[in-house]
């Protein structure tokens, strides 16, 4: 806290932005700055604010500073810290397995669906499991949508349906047999002791038990969901945090098309009461 | 305190309309019980503990009954004749009646008015329980005292019960005034009460007694050690809503989340089921002394927060009349509302202003449940927190009571002790910084707030208007609230639902409904003794009143 407003150390590092060492940055190129707290189950003296710096020191950062250290209770005190990565990273070398496709808007996907699939589409979508939360499902499913992008319910050629929370993988896959779903949309937000991998694996491992698998097309989403996550647990796509309803159904009416062209995708006609 | 100016008449008219709803609904339902009553009774009996295989005593008890087809009398009555023609206890009944080789209806039969009469002693004895607590809750209250303002109130969800403890004293000693243990994901829909100390949990803990019991004591702990009573705040919602409500009720809980509405949208519950288990729920909350906290916000989390307002007053209007349909007063119906709008539409500070000071004008006795941004916490912790400093404002400048304090860490985790330090820090700072803003201020007559505020009330006048018109049922059928569609003979828990037979024996109920009348004159005595010590107060000159103090004035 007594480091001044102004940083007076002199620079002794390169302040030319190189991919090859990506450095986080704070008021200079590659000065390395990083902010964290944290909480340490100890009392709040002198010795603790002192192990403060050496957690920060252990993490790699250079000149740790802890700028706030307060009692949260007679044994535990909260810390906020800033350092200096030392460490660089090649950004050129990183790839991450994300859905590419371009996204539509609802009207351009509608268009997509008459002109490419030639019937509306079904998906049925749930919080499956012992999850309670329906904040996911509802901001792809609803509607209303979120932040202003309209829900799949809005679509003129889509069909959708939410089940809501706490539905069993049981229960789910024979809606989606009723429904004749083309698509599954899963919604996972409790993620404590890994939950959501364990209900997935369950719900695509009844959906190979059954033969059933090759039927949907089986798309995972939440806040811990990552795509390459939801290949690894044997879906087709899965969707994280900052995803809308027009990044989720553009990648399902162009995989839909994918799949028609394969021969898998039962075709019928335009009218959206056929159910 | 600054006020809205408010057409008093459309209010009036909004509280008879919801009057009507809850007479129809409850009238419908007048002729029905369901296992979860007959198990709270038991457990208002005494009945405690598990079998073997982990089941409850009462849903044992409840089950021969059910296997008998007996249930249709009460289990009251078969309790009543098997302890008095087998000279033993309830508990001991169910003991035997786990052993599994026991039939009620091969009991040697007893005089029916004897039975009664055994019945009401019974329910003396658990009223008595209860009003033991309470009073306890009342001495702590006197000794300590306790602040007019905003209650701060966490949550703690790490699903063990002793780390729970850890938490909950943490964040009492850093200013929290009610604990609220989540429960763990799920236990909504199980149609038992689990028992025992536990350590195991998703996303929260178990509601069970012996939970209740470690956290009360604990709270009590602290309580001493900071010269402040800590209220304890646990859900009796779900498919056991009176069962745990005996609990909160012995255990000494203080608030409990008691909404029949919410289970039936967001639970998927039945809804004959769950309003009858909550008529029972209240009328048990109501005797002792707890407040209910109602789930009005979570409309907005699904539907949105300015265009579905209305639905969130229509709402409070309905439970208000729910509760006081069981006896309960004014003063502890913790009506729930939320700041949930987006916090990119303009002028969202004034709306929502202006809905809280809504609400605070039409509930006056009501300790209001005011609940933080949820829906447009991103994980920008920073700009999370000023959303929360925002929530915070308006709930200190419209005075509501139990201030549920948002995290800066919402939609990330089940909160860090750091987050809830910043978060009570940020509160306390706001509680602090605008004391008495709220009365130095006034509201521009004709204004975009008192125009917001006419606006919703006219829109939830209609709302209720057209309830009345269709039945609660219909319109809960047609997904008039929070946009989700429940049929009346769907959802979970319907399977509990019986006819009660002319023979039926609730003798709880009936001396509860007594207790819960005089609890309503005290209330209200005490409410106008403290009216009348108000030097600046005129009751004359309120334009809004309670269904208590008088009907419309057309």
């Amino acid at each position: 806290m007594s480091g001044g407003l102004y940083s007076m150390e002199k620079r002794d590092f390169s302040t030319e932005l190189d991919l090859t060492k990506l450095k986080p940055y704070g008021d200079t190129m590659n000065d390395g700055k990083v902010q964290l707290s944290f909480t340490l189950p100890v009392a709040d003296n002198p010795t603790s604010e002192e192990a403060a710096k050496q957690v920060l020191l252990s993490m790699g950062l250079k000149e740790p500073l802890i700028t706030c250290h307060q009692a949260l209770d007679k044994n535990f005190t909260f810390f906020v810290g800033y350092g200096q990565l030392e460490k660089t990273l090649d950004y050129t070398q990183i790839h991450v397995k994300a859905v590419e496709v371009d996204v539509l808007s609802m009207e351009e996907t509608d268009q997509f669906i008459r002109t490419k699939l030639g019937r509306p589409i079904r998906v049925l979508g749930a919080s499956t499991g012992t999850d309670a939360h329906t904040v996911g499902i509802d901001a792809i499913m609803n509607m209303k949508g979120y932040a202003g992008h309209y829900g799949l319910e809005r679509y003129g050629m889509i069909e959708a349906l939410n089940l809501g929370s706490q539905v069993p993988n049981e229960d789910f896959i024979r809606k989606a047999l009723e429904y004749r779903a083309d698509v599954l949309l899963v919604s996972q937000t409790v993620t404590q002791k890994n939950v959501h991998i364990q209900n997935i694996t369950e719900l695509i491992e009844l959906l190979e038990a059954e033969g059933l698998r090759e039927k949907f097309l089986v798309i995972i989403g939440g806040p811990r969901i990552s795509h390459e996550l939801a290949k690894e647990l044997g879906c087709d796509a899965g969707f994280g945090p900052g995803s809308y309803a027009d990044n989720v159904a553009s990648y399902i009416v162009e995989e839909l098309a994918k799949r028609k062209e394969a021969g898998l995708f039962s075709v019928g006609d335009l009218s959206k009461e056929q159910n | 305190m600054a006020e809205l100016h408010l057409d008093g008449q459309k209010v009036c008219e909004a509280r008879e309309a919801a009057a009507a709803i809850v007479r129809q609904t409850v009238e419908e339902l007048d002729d029905r019980s369901t296992v979860t009553v007959e198990r709270t009774v038991l457990r208002l009996m005494g009945i405690d503990g598990i079998n073997d295989a982990g089941v409850p005593l009462p849903n044992l008890v409840i089950e021969q009954l059910q296997e008998e087809g007996l249930l249709g009398q009460g289990a009251s009555y078969w309790m009543g004749r098997a302890c008095l023609s087998l000279g033993k206890s309830p508990q001991e009944v169910a003991e035997l009646c786990a052993q599994g080789d026991f039939s009620f209806r091969q009991l040697e039969p007893v005089d029916a008015f004897q039975i009664r009469v055994w019945g009401e002693g019974e329910a003396e004895k658990s009223l008595k329980r209860i009003l033991a607590s309470r009073s306890r809750r009342d001495e702590y209250l006197k000794r300590f005292g306790d602040h007019g303002g905003p209650l701060l109130y966490v949550i703690v969800a790490t699903g063990n019960i002793y780390e729970d403890i850890v938490q909950a004293k943490a964040a009492a000693k850093q200013g929290a005034d009610v604990i609220a243990v989540i429960r763990t994901t799920g236990q909504s829909l199980l149609d038992y009460v689990p028992y025992g100390a536990t350590t195991e949990g998703f996303g929260g803990t178990m509601a069970t007694q012996e939970n209740f019991r470690l956290m009360r004591k604990a709270l009590d702990e602290s309580g001493e050690e900071l010269h402040r009573y800590i209220r304890l705040c646990n859900y009796c919602s779900g498919l056991c809503m009176p069962e745990i409500a005996v609990m909160g009720a012995f255990e000494r809980l203080d608030v409990m989340l008691n909404d029949a509405l919410y289970g039936i949208l967001f639970r998927d519950i039945n809804m004959q089921r769950t309003l009858i288990d909550q008529r029972f729920s209240r009328l048990i909350n109501g005797v002792a002394g707890v407040i209910i906290n109602t789930g009005e916000d979570n409309y907005l989390t699904t539907a949105d927060a300015f265009e579905e307002a209305h639905t969130v007053l229509a709402s409070q209007f309905i439970n208000e009349q729910f509760a006081l349909d069981a006896g309960m007063p004014e003063e502890q119906m913790g009506l729930g509302h939320a700041f949930e709008m987006d916090p990119e539409l303009e002028n969202a500070f004034l709306y929502e202003f202006a809905q809280a000071q809504m609400a605070r004008q039409i509930f006056p006795h009501a300790p209001l449940k005011y609940m933080p941004p949820t829906k447009y916490m991103t994980g920008n912790i920073f700009r999370g927190h000023i959303q929360d400093a925002l929530f915070n404002i308006i709930t200190v400048i419209s005075k509501q009571r139990i201030h549920l304090l948002g995290m800066l860490t919402e939609a990330i985790h089940t909160p860090f002790m750091s987050d809830r330090a910043l978060s009570i820090e940020n509160a306390r700072y706001i509680a602090r910084s605008l004391r008495d803003f709220g009365d130095d201020i006034s509201f521009k007559p004709g204004g975009i707030m008192e125009e917001r505020a006419a606006f919703v009330l006219d829109q939830a006048l209609e709302l209720l208007r057209n309830i009345q018109r269709d039945g609660l049922f219909r319109t809960l059928e047609l997904g008039r609230f929070a946009d989700i569609k429940r049929p009346l003979d769907g959802g979970k828990g319907l399977a509990g639902v019986f006819h009660k037979e002319e023979n039926y024996l609730n003798p709880f109920h009936d001396l509860f409904m007594s207790a819960a009348e005089d609890n309503m004159q005290q209330t209200r005595a005490a409410r106008e003794e403290q009216q009348g010590k108000a030097a600046n107060w005129v009751a004359e000159e309120r334009e809004i009143q309670t269904p208590a103090e008088g009907g419309c004035t057309k």
